[in-house]
Formats: structure tokens, C-alpha cells, sequence
């Protein structure tokens, strides 16, 4: 899985792109999630650029490595992925919350190519997952599964009660990321309630933690290679990342948590994000 | 024949078919020795995975396994199922449409002496309410090994509600089930008495009082509350009134589901047995259906009222 300095710079132009389109949407939509977006592109962009084994002619291929995006929210960053992957046109990206379109305000399995669980309601995520995880280990299949949650998601009881089980049934095929940006709707998480030490909590429950750079390609990539090495406990894979990354105006701001860009903001927006 | 609970049935029935779909897998909150998955979990260890005490996990794990084409059964009591888990079945479960089949046992007041906090009286409105929800609750032990079988066989989430008490048996081994239709028992032409899970038997049991006073009355069993049987429904109100039955609340059960069918239909006098917008408490069952109105003789008052 080692990653070589040309895969590194395909990936970084793949997430710019990721980045630009995730601000087209939210502008074009009046509404969606950009901060959280922002924060997990490039985690998206490692798994599904060159660490999944998927295949978008093929969807539902029974053998595809799975991806719940438990923070459901940050469905723009999952659909401009999927676009850029080839399962379904990149121009489809602008009816994202539009009457009729395939691309719901958050993700649905039963509309979108490529998405393999409905989610939005935080909490809920791992436990899918789970199964996903189980159903492998029971069909003696080799894929793996990875979900990815928001650090203020870790406040939901489920998550842990999940965590239990991924631990207590041994998931080693299963990978868990956090996407660590600190902020949630009402501030940062260590004020409204927080989740911290995020890794110990985890240690606590069985998991294999390692910490990487959510925006360092090769950091990411090293955290998967530990999680796919690592045997009879699943892997948690916190990941310290900015909200808005890539926009200066909305980096670390809470504020755009849950608010579209103006056209204006946008067009600025998309400026900073040119090479 | 002996008395049987629903949900010993709901046990045999699952192990037998976990021989013949190998799909089937079994998940339990801490609970398989009354829910009966226990039997599957001997039988099955490898298919069976108890989640210990966390419904939320519960229904979430068995829906990604029905994403990998698992049809799980997620067995629990029908107070936690239903209220603990609400959210998980429906935005994990009913809204993506997954194959998961949702056991609950202990439903209703016949739980008994555990009391108010143990005795589910809301889960049939609470699960009416979702869409893709199909809703079973099989009157005898016959009825609920058929209907387990139909419910594996049915695509799409699945309530089946159980019941802890032992029930008389109503049907034999000749009886054949089928999702979604209502059964008449016994024709009649006087008044309707429709009821749904342990309360069938009761209602058959009116119908034999109410012979004695010159009423004839016609029986049906709705085994599927969702989706209702319009047409049994519209025989019924050719009798001009109608009785309705369940070990359930009268806000959002059977009760309603037949009152709104024929308040867009044939409006027809109807009443209404069940717990009157009311919580239960400690006490043996009898005792608690005397004291909630849930015997055949209440069935029986209110079809006689009805009549005048």
C-alpha cells in the first residue's frame, strides 16, 4: 500500500478538486455542510483513491471494501468523491438537495451509486459497520470495511456501545476513522462536551489507536497499513484535521459548521482553493 | 392441546429454518433465554451473536448485516425494540428498506408482575407509524412459526411481536398463513369482532357468549396490522358495528388502524377494546386483563352495546 511521491501529488490534486466541487454544491444547494466536508476529504480521498477495493462500473460488487460515512453530514465530501471515482457524472454534483436528486442532504444507499449505508442520524454509523464487518468474517470474505465519524458524534452512547462489540467480536477488518477538527455546532467540543482523551477511550474498549495528520496523505496511508496489519482488534485511526481546510475563511470556524457560501463567498472561496 | 407462548414458538421456528436458509443470523440483547433465540444460539453458535445489553447497537449491526445480504432476526423485548431503539429502526432500518426482522418478545400487559416498565402497550402504534414497517403479531403458536417463515421470507424489515404468556392454541397444522390477509374465523352477521395476537382468542370466546343472547357474530384474526386488510375490514361493516381487540393501547393499534380504514371507507359503529390511553402494573396476567376490560366478557359488553 506504500505510497509513492507522484500518488501522493494525484491525490492532492483529486482532493483540490474534491474541495472545489464540495463549495460548489453547498453554494449551488443554499445549505449542506461544508466545514466537516472540508475536514474529511482528503481521508475519503486516500480510502477510495487508493486504498479501497471498489469498482463504480459494479456498485453493489459483493466483494467491494465498504465505507460508512458515519458523520453523514459531510455527504458532499462522500459525493464528490464518488463523482471524481466515475459513479456517476461530476455535473450531477449540483443538484445535491434538489428536488428529485439522487444526492439527498445526507447520504442514502438507496439513491446514490456507491454509497453502501443510509446515515445523518449521528451515532448510528458504527454499529452498521459492525455488521458489514461480521458478514465478512462469517462469508470468509477478505474485504474490509472503514467508517468514518466526527469527533462530537463520540458524545452519542451508541458509538460506544458499538466499539464494544467491534472489540468484543475481534473486527480486525474493520477501521474506524475520527475525524478530529474539535468543532461541532454549538463550539469546540471540549466546551459543549467533550470526548476527550479520544484515544484513551478507545484503548479502553479494545481498539488498536493511531494517530495521523488527516491532511498528510502519507501519514493517512501509514495509519491504514498499521490498521490492515493489526490482527484480532479493530482499529481506531484519530485523525487531527481542520474544519473548512482549504477555505482560510472557514478554517477552524464554527461558524461554517452548517452554512452555505454565498456565490460571492464561494468565488472567493474557490480562488484559494486554484494551485 | 397445552397452552404455548408465542414466543417459545418464535424459538423452534427459528432453528428449524436456520437449517434451511443459512442466511438467517440471530442477534440478542442479553435477553435469549426469554426470547427464546437461545434455542437458534445452540444449534447455531457461530450464527448467533449476542450484543449484550445495547438495542441501539442492536439494530444498527443488524442492519449493515443486511446490507451484506444477512437476514438478520434482532430479538429483544418489545418495550426496548421499539422505544429504545426507535431512531436506529427507523433511519438505519426502515428508510434505507434493509432485510432485518425485528422479534419482539414480552409485548403487552401479559408480562405481568414486571409491571408498568416491562409492558409494551405502545410498540404497534410506535411501529406503524414507518414507513416499508410490515407488522405481524400471530395469535398461537401455530400462527407465529408460520408467520416467523413468511417473515424470512418477506423482503424488507419486519415487526413481529410476541407475546411471554402462554396462549391457547386456535389453529392446526392445517393452517396456512399468508402475510397481509386477514382471517374470519367464524362468519356472522350481527356485529364484527376483530382482534389481533393473544386477544383472538378471547374475541372467539365472546363470540360464544354473545351466541348465548341470539347475537351472531363474525370473528377475524389480523395477524398483519400492517399492511391492514381493507377488504376483511369491509366485510366486517356489512355486520353494521364492529368490536375491535388488542393487548395494546386503543391510541394507534389495531383499534385505529381499523378506525381509519372505515372512517375513509364505510364509517360504522365501533368500539374499541384495549388500554384506555392508560400504563399497566404489577399483577398476574388474568388479573390484569380483568382489571384493563381485556377479557372475552368485555369484548362481549361492547358488542352487546353496540347492538342497542
Amino acid at each position: 500500500m506504500a505510497i509513492t511521491r507522484e500518488k501522493v501529488e494525484e491525490l492532492t490534486a483529486i482532493a483540490r478538486r474534491v474541495r472545489r466541487h464540495i463549495i460548489d454544491m453547498t453554494s449551488e444547494a443554499g445549505s449542506g455542510h461544508p466545514g466537516g466536508s472540508l475536514s474529511c476529504g482528503d481521508i475519503l480521498v486516500a480510502l477510495y483513491f487508493h486504498v479501497m477495493k471498489v469498482d463504480p462500473q459494479n456498485p453493489d460488487w459483493p466483494e467491494r471494501d465498504r465505507l460508512v460515512l458515519s458523520k453523514g453530514h459531510a455527504a458532499p465530501a462522500l459525493y464528490a468523491v464518488l463523482a471524481e471515482k466515475g459513479y456517476f457524472p461530476v455535473e450531477e454534483l449540483l443538484t445535491l438537495r434538489k428536488i428529485n436528486s439522487r444526492l439527498q442532504g445526507h447520504p442514502d444507499m438507496k439513491k446514490t451509486p456507491g454509497v453502501d449505508m443510509t446515515t445523518g442520524s449521528l451515532g448510528q454509523g458504527l454499529s452498521a459497520a459492525n455488521g458489514m464487518a461480521i458478514a465478512a468474517k462469517l462469508d470468509g470474505k477478505d474485504y474490509r470495511v472503514y467508517a468514518v465519524l466526527g469527533d462530537g458524534e463520540l458524545q452519542e452512547g451508541q458509538v460506544w456501545e458499538a466499539a464494544m462489540a467491534a472489540s468484543h467480536y475481534k473486527l480486525d477488518n474493520l477501521t474506524a476513522f475520527v475525524d478530529h477538527n474539535g468543532l461541532q455546532i454549538d463550539g469546540p467540543i471540549a466546551e459543549v462536551m467533550s470526548p476527550e482523551i479520544i484515544q484513551d477511550k478507545f484503548r479502553a474498549f479494545g481498539w488498536n489507536v493511531v494517530d495521523v495528520d488527516g491532511h498528510d496523505f502519507e501519514d493517512i496511508i501509514r495509519g491504514i497499513e498499521e490498521a490492515v496489519n493489526t490482527k484480532g482488534r479493530p482499529t481506531v485511526i484519530v485523525a487531527k484535521t481542520v474544519k473548512g481546510k482549504g477555505v482560510p475563511f472557514m478554517e477552524n470556524q464554527v461558524d461554517w459548521h452548517g452554512k452555505a457560501p454565498s456565490r460571492q463567498q464561494a468565488e472567493e472561496a474557490l480562488k484559494a482553493l486554484e494551485q | 392441546m397445552p397452552k404455548i407462548a408465542t414466543r417459545e414458538a418464535y424459538g423452534e421456528a427459528l432453528a428449524e429454518l436456520g437449517e434451511e436458509i443459512k442466511d438467517i443470523v440471530v442477534l440478542d440483547a442479553d435477553l435469549s433465554k426469554s426470547t427464546k433465540t437461545s434455542v437458534f444460539a445452540k444449534k447455531f453458535p457461530e450464527r448467533f451473536f449476542n450484543m449484550g445489553i445495547a438495542e441501539q447497537n442492536l439494530m444498527g449491526t443488524a442492519a449493515g448485516l443486511a446490507t451484506c445480504g444477512k437476514i438478520p432476526f434482532a430479538s429483544t423485548f418489545a418495550v426496548f425494540a421499539t422505544g429504545r431503539a426507535f431512531e436506529q429502526i427507523r433511519n438505519s432500518i426502515c428508510y434505507p428498506n434493509l432485510n432485518v426482522k425485528i422479534a419482539a418478545s414480552h409485548a403487552g400487559i401479559t408480562v405481568g408482575e414486571d409491571g408498568a416498565t416491562h409492558q409494551s402497550v405502545e410498540d404497534i402504534a410506535i411501529m406503524r407509524s414507518l414507513p416499508n414497517m410490515t407488522i405481524i403479531a400471530p395469535a398461537d403458536a401455530v400462527e407465529t412459526k408460520q408467520a416467523v417463515r413468511a417473515a424470512a421470507m418477506l423482503k424488507g424489515p419486519v415487526y413481529l411481536r410476541l407475546g411471554r404468556h402462554p396462549v391457547e392454541p386456535i389453529f392446526d397444522e392445517n393452517y396456512k398463513f399468508e402475510p397481509g390477509k386477514g382471517v374470519i374465523l367464524k362468519n356472522g352477521k350481527d356485529v364484527a369482532l376483530i382482534a389481533t395476537g393473544t386477544m383472538v382468542a378471547e374475541a372467539l370466546k365472546a363470540a360464544e357468549m354473545l351466541a348465548k343472547d341470539g347475537i351472531d357474530a363474525m370473528v377475524i384474526n389480523i395477524h398483519t396490522i400492517k399492511p391492514i386488510d381493507k377488504e376483511v375490514i369491509m366485510q366486517a361493516a356489512e355486520c353494521g358495528a364492529i368490536v375491535t381487540a388488542e393487548e395494546h393501547s386503543i391510541v394507534g393499534g389495531l383499534g385505529s388502524a381499523v378506525a381509519e380504514v372505515l372512517a375513509e371507507e364505510k364509517p360504522t359503529p365501533m368500539k374499541r377494546i384495549g388500554l384506555r390511553d392508560v400504563f399497566g402494573q404489577s399483577g398476574r396476567p388474568e388479573e390484569l386483563m380483568k382489571v384493563y376490560g381485556l377479557t372475552a366478557e368485555d369484548i362481549a359488553k361492547a358488542a352487546r352495546s353496540l347492538r342497542r
